[in-house]
């Protein structure tokens, strides 16, 4: 299981802080990500799926090292990725690079196509100055764009083919993790089906590793070979696709997975459909104990005492929750 | 979407887009050239503006009458032999004065808004990228220029030193610059939290790159068009300024013709009003030509 680990995340912790109120007031801070361990093996897609305001983004940029990290350590291949600064971390970022969420905001409008997927390998000295042309061209056609379309500006592109240059952009520089933040929660459905298929198929041609964030659970189903279930800051369950989708642990899991539409009427009336009221409590004072004690039905005075370890319930099933029983029995409805 | 249609894709690019035509659409200059030269009003300004070009720049060579030159009877009025334009209370051609006073004045209108813009862009987008503390001393500097009283300041300067058309320029641009300031500021706050810049610094793009060429191309229209208004501003302001006496004497400028005339307005109302209609017109096409730029560079206002 851990031989080829490529991005591996510890106790990571980002949390913002905010305004003081006065001069002398308290300074508070939003616990946007609160302790999330990760692993990542080499070629898997993993997938972080979660409501907003969960961290999952703030989780992948802090990989990305694009917001400041707290505390934590993240490890990608040989470089302790919270330790680098300035140059060193210039010469990092070539092996890992991101796909935004929103192809209408991550295109500079000014800049042409060619010249954006151009950009990283000039900046970040990839490959002989003479070969980018055709690597450019190259890219183009491998996310399904011409090379002709290189001339173009960002506005000239549907929104599909606007996510494809930030793919291509994304691979020029040869990065080994690809951080997909969303990628495809701004297309509509069909072009979402053509931009996931890229994305596999890219991954078995290029052996591409990818921290798939996202909130929807048919896409990370899809996609995914492991995910981690994240609420308010911390991973509440994880496991690989299989075992999360067929035998969800945690309730917030269950809630999640009854709460995507279904065709089918026998699963529509399932009994142990969780319907959640509320709103996730507010991220800059979390309560003490369970954070989903609050939204949870079968919540406890435990629960809201102590905070459930990430325990393993069997191999690589990992859950946070006080009510599952060691041999992996959800909680259950008293009737 | 469970999307299990790799049918049509495994190994093909797997996109109908790419089959389609690409509608031909304009490059985004060459279309806000064309919203430009639909609005009647600021074509009109840039006409009037280039008029005054001519007759300021190339006319000085036809018309080689010395502004400071005593040619008629003093007060002449509009009209007379030799003087169109009548002459002021020394006898001095009016026409000459416009002429050859003209160039003094946008002189220092253009340098003091250039002026204007490198300050205030200069703090704006400092304060605007990197925000916090940066933000507030810059911030704090800028109200602090925004309250003193631009006129009163400016004065100061210009007395400080030898009055010269530099002077002068330098007295506009200081205490003219905060409106650039706050306005290159809140484009750079805007501009900074879209994912292209996330996307530039995972790249490598140092700060410096980020602000000149990815940041600042984003903030031009807004800023282009607080220029071109700058310059109308600064033509007024240097008017006051020789209004009251406080420009070069020795330099012929329109401001100075209306301040050196002033007691005259009611017995020879066209020493002071001749020279006020150019500023008003130079004043007018500038103007206009901004709120043109404003328009043709601002997606929201465009019907099609």
């Amino acid at each position: 299981m851990t031989e080829d680990i490529l991005l591996s995340v510890e106790n990571l912790k980002v949390h913002f802080a905010m305004k003081r109120r006065g001069l002398t007031g308290p300074k508070s801070f939003v616990h946007a990500v609160d302790g999330v361990n990760l692993k990542i093996t080499k070629g898997k897609t993993f997938g972080i799926v979660g409501e907003s305001g969960s961290g999952k983004t703030t989780t992948a940029l802090a990989v990305m090292r694009l917001v400041p990290i707290t505390s934590g350590t993240i490890t990608l291949g040989d470089f302790r990725l919270d330790q680098l600064q300035g140059e060193e971390l210039r010469r990092a970022r070539r092996h890992m690079q991101i796909i935004f969420q929103d192809p209408y905001s991550s295109l500079n409008p000014r800049v042409r196509a060619g010249a954006i997927v151009r950009e990283p390998m000039d900046l970040m000295d990839v490959g002989e100055t003479s070969e980018r042309e055709d690597r450019v061209a190259e890219l183009f056609r491998q996310v399904g764009l011409r090379p002709e379309q290189q001339a173009l500006f960002p506005h000239q592109f549907s929104g599909g083919q606007r996510q494809r240059i930030g793919v291509a952009r994304a691979l020029a520089s040869q990065p080994d993790l690809v951080v997909c933040d969303e990628p495809v929660s701004a297309l509509d459905v069909a072009i979402q089906a053509q931009i996931i298929n890229l994305l596999r198929k890219l991954q078995d041609d290029l052996g591409l590793t990818y921290l798939f964030i996202s909130h929807d659970l048919g896409v990370v189903q899809y996609i995914c070979d492991e995910i981690a279930v994240m609420y308010l800051g911390k991973v509440v369950e994880q496991g690989d696709r299989i075992s999360l989708f067929t035998e969800p642990l945690h309730p917030y899991t269950w809630a999640l997975l009854s709460a995507v539409p279904s065709a089918d009427p026998a699963l529509r009336d399932q009994k142990n459909r969780i319907r959640l009221q509320g709103d996730p409590p507010n991220p800059i004072d979390p309560p003490p104990g369970c954070r989903f004690a609050s939204r949870c039905p079968f919540s406890q005075d435990l629960c809201t005492r102590e905070t459930p370890p990430l325990r393993p319930i069997k191999d690589g099933h990992l859950v946070a929750c006080h009510l599952v029983s060691d041999d992996g029995v959800p909680p259950q409805h008293a009737d | 979407m469970s999307a299990a249609d790799n049918s049509q894709s495994q190994d093909a690019p797997p996109t109908f887009e790419a089959a389609y035509e690409i509608p031909d659409i304009e490059h985004p200059l060459r279309e806000a050239a064309r919203m430009f030269a639909r609005n009647k009003a600021a074509v009109g300004g840039l006409i009037l503006l280039v008029g005054i070009l001519i007759l300021t720049l190339l006319v000085p060579f036809f018309y080689t009458v010395d502004p400071f030159d005593l040619v008629w009877a003093p007060l002449s009025p509009p009209g007379t032999e030799n003087a169109l334009f009548g002459t002021d209370y020394l006898g001095r051609d009016i026409l000459a004065g416009i002429v050859h006073g003209g160039s003094a004045t946008l002189a220092v209108g253009a340098s003091a808004a250039l002026l204007a813009v490198v300050i205030g862009l200069s703090v704006g987008s400092l304060a605007g990228y990197y925000g916090g503390w940066v933000d507030e001393v810059l911030m704090r500097i800028t109200e602090f220029f925004q309250v003193l009283p631009t006129l009163l300041f400016a004065m100061v300067i210009v007395a400080l030193f030898k009055p010269s058309v530099a002077t002068v320029a330098f007295a506009i641009g200081v205490v003219s610059w905060t409106a650039v300031a706050r306005l290159a500021r809140s484009e750079f706050l805007r501009i900074r939290s879209l994912d292209y810049i996330k996307a530039a610094r995972s790249i490598s793009s140092s700060n410096r790159r980020i602000i000149w060429f990815v940041i600042l191309p984003n903030a031009m229209p807004p800023l282009v068009v607080q220029a071109t208004l700058a310059v109308g501003g600064a033509i007024l302001f240097e008017a006051g300024l020789s209004f009251l006496g406080l420009a070069d004497p020795n330099v012929m400028s329109w401001g100075f013709m209306i301040g050196s005339s002033r007691d005259y307005l009611m017995d020879a109302w066209w020493t002071v009003t001749i020279p006020g209609i150019f500023i008003f017109l130079t004043v007018l096409a500038v103007s206009l030509i901004g709120d043109g730029l404003n328009d043709a560079t601002n997606p929201k206002l465009r019907e099609r």
